[in-house]
């Protein structure tokens, strides 16, 4: 089968500038829930269009006509993961902020909505990074398990187990909450903890 | 609450969320600058390092950095200084001396953040 032609630098440019617009919001998004500050999310979503400018062409001839999200969301994954070793940091917690601001509240709604969100923010950062980030990637970007998979490297069945644990997790976290200034059930963070443990081993 | 609630109320938690309009700009300029930089400062380079072996060693040095993932900052931490470098600079030759310069010492300064 013969190779597809070359594409000239003015077509990759331009395609490459659709991508970059089609795919800002979920680049940044992916880098907000993942950093937790905005900050951050900026200097890692502008690296990781960097990178992909750089790879671009390759890609593009190594992704056989696939979408090139999932290329994008791994080389944010990558960046976030490197600069995490690099400043030796964990997300802040300020992750609240970002689906507040952009969750459309009535007023009779407005308190009671947020509580419930934080809760359930507050659980997602307690997940183990890999469940975590499979739950940013399918509800925060609404990625398929395909498009999951192949941002994770893992396969489709993997990926599914994956999800269903990380969900399972959250349920069990956001339900064990304490009501405000008890303290936390211990049992249940020390049997979702061998959970996770099963799952790697 | 089924699990369908449930993730009802994950979706509603994790809303994407919008980038500011500013950093939409930053990175288009950035790529823009990219692209000029190919045409402007490495032409420079060339002019000044090809007359003087002793200089060859520099867009050796640049070449090796560029083959790495931190060309792009490079390059846009000398890019974003460029205007100081034509304002000291006597002649085209020194502009490119300092250009020169200026890359192998970002260059220095990022090569160990990539090990």
């Amino acid at each position: 089968m013969s190779e597809p032609p070359a594409r000239s630098k003015t077509e990759l440019d331009r395609e490459f500038s659709e991508l970059y617009r089609s795919h800002l919001r979920d680049v940044y998004s992916y880098a907000y829930y993942r950093v937790g500050n905005h900050h951050d999310a900026e200097d890692l979503t502008e690296q990781t269009f960097l990178q992909a400018y750089r790879h671009y062409e390759r890609a593009l001839r190594e992704s056989d006509g696939r979408p090139l999200r999932p290329w994008l969301i791994r080389i944010a994954h990558n960046l976030a993961a490197n600069f995490y070793r690099d400043r030796a940091r964990k997300p802040q917690a300020a992750i609240e902020d970002a689906a507040v601001i952009s969750a459309p509240h009535t007023t009779e709604t407005l308190v009671e909505g947020r509580e419930e969100l934080e809760e359930i923010l507050a659980g997602v950062r307690q997940l183990p990074d890999d469940r975590r980030e499979a739950l940013i990637m399918r509800f925060a970007l609404g990625m398929d398990n395909r498009e999951i998979a192949r941002a994770l490297g893992r396969t489709d069945g993997a990926t599914k187990v994956l999800l269903h644990r990380a969900i399972k997790q959250l349920e069990g976290i956001v339900n064990a909450e304490p009501p405000a200034g008890a303290p936390r059930d211990r049992a249940a963070d020390a049997s979702e903890a061998s959970g996770a443990a099963r799952e790697r081993g | 609450m089924s699990t369908t609630e449930f993730e009802e109320r994950l979706r509603a938690a994790l809303k994407p969320v919008d980038p500011p309009e500013d950093l939409a700009h930053r990175v288009e300029r950035t790529l823009v600058s990219l692209t000029e930089l190919a045409a402007d400062e490495l032409e420079a380079w060339e002019l000044s390092s090809m007359r003087d072996p002793r200089n060859w060693v520099r867009p050796a040095v640049a070449a090796v950095v560029g083959a790495g993932a931190g060309t792009a900052l490079v390059a846009l931490r000398v890019r974003s200084r460029h205007k100081r470098r034509r304002s000291q600079s006597v002649d085209l030759l020194d502009l490119a001396e300092r250009t020169v310069r200026d890359v192998a010492d970002e260059a220095r300064k990022l090569l160990p953040q990539r090990d």
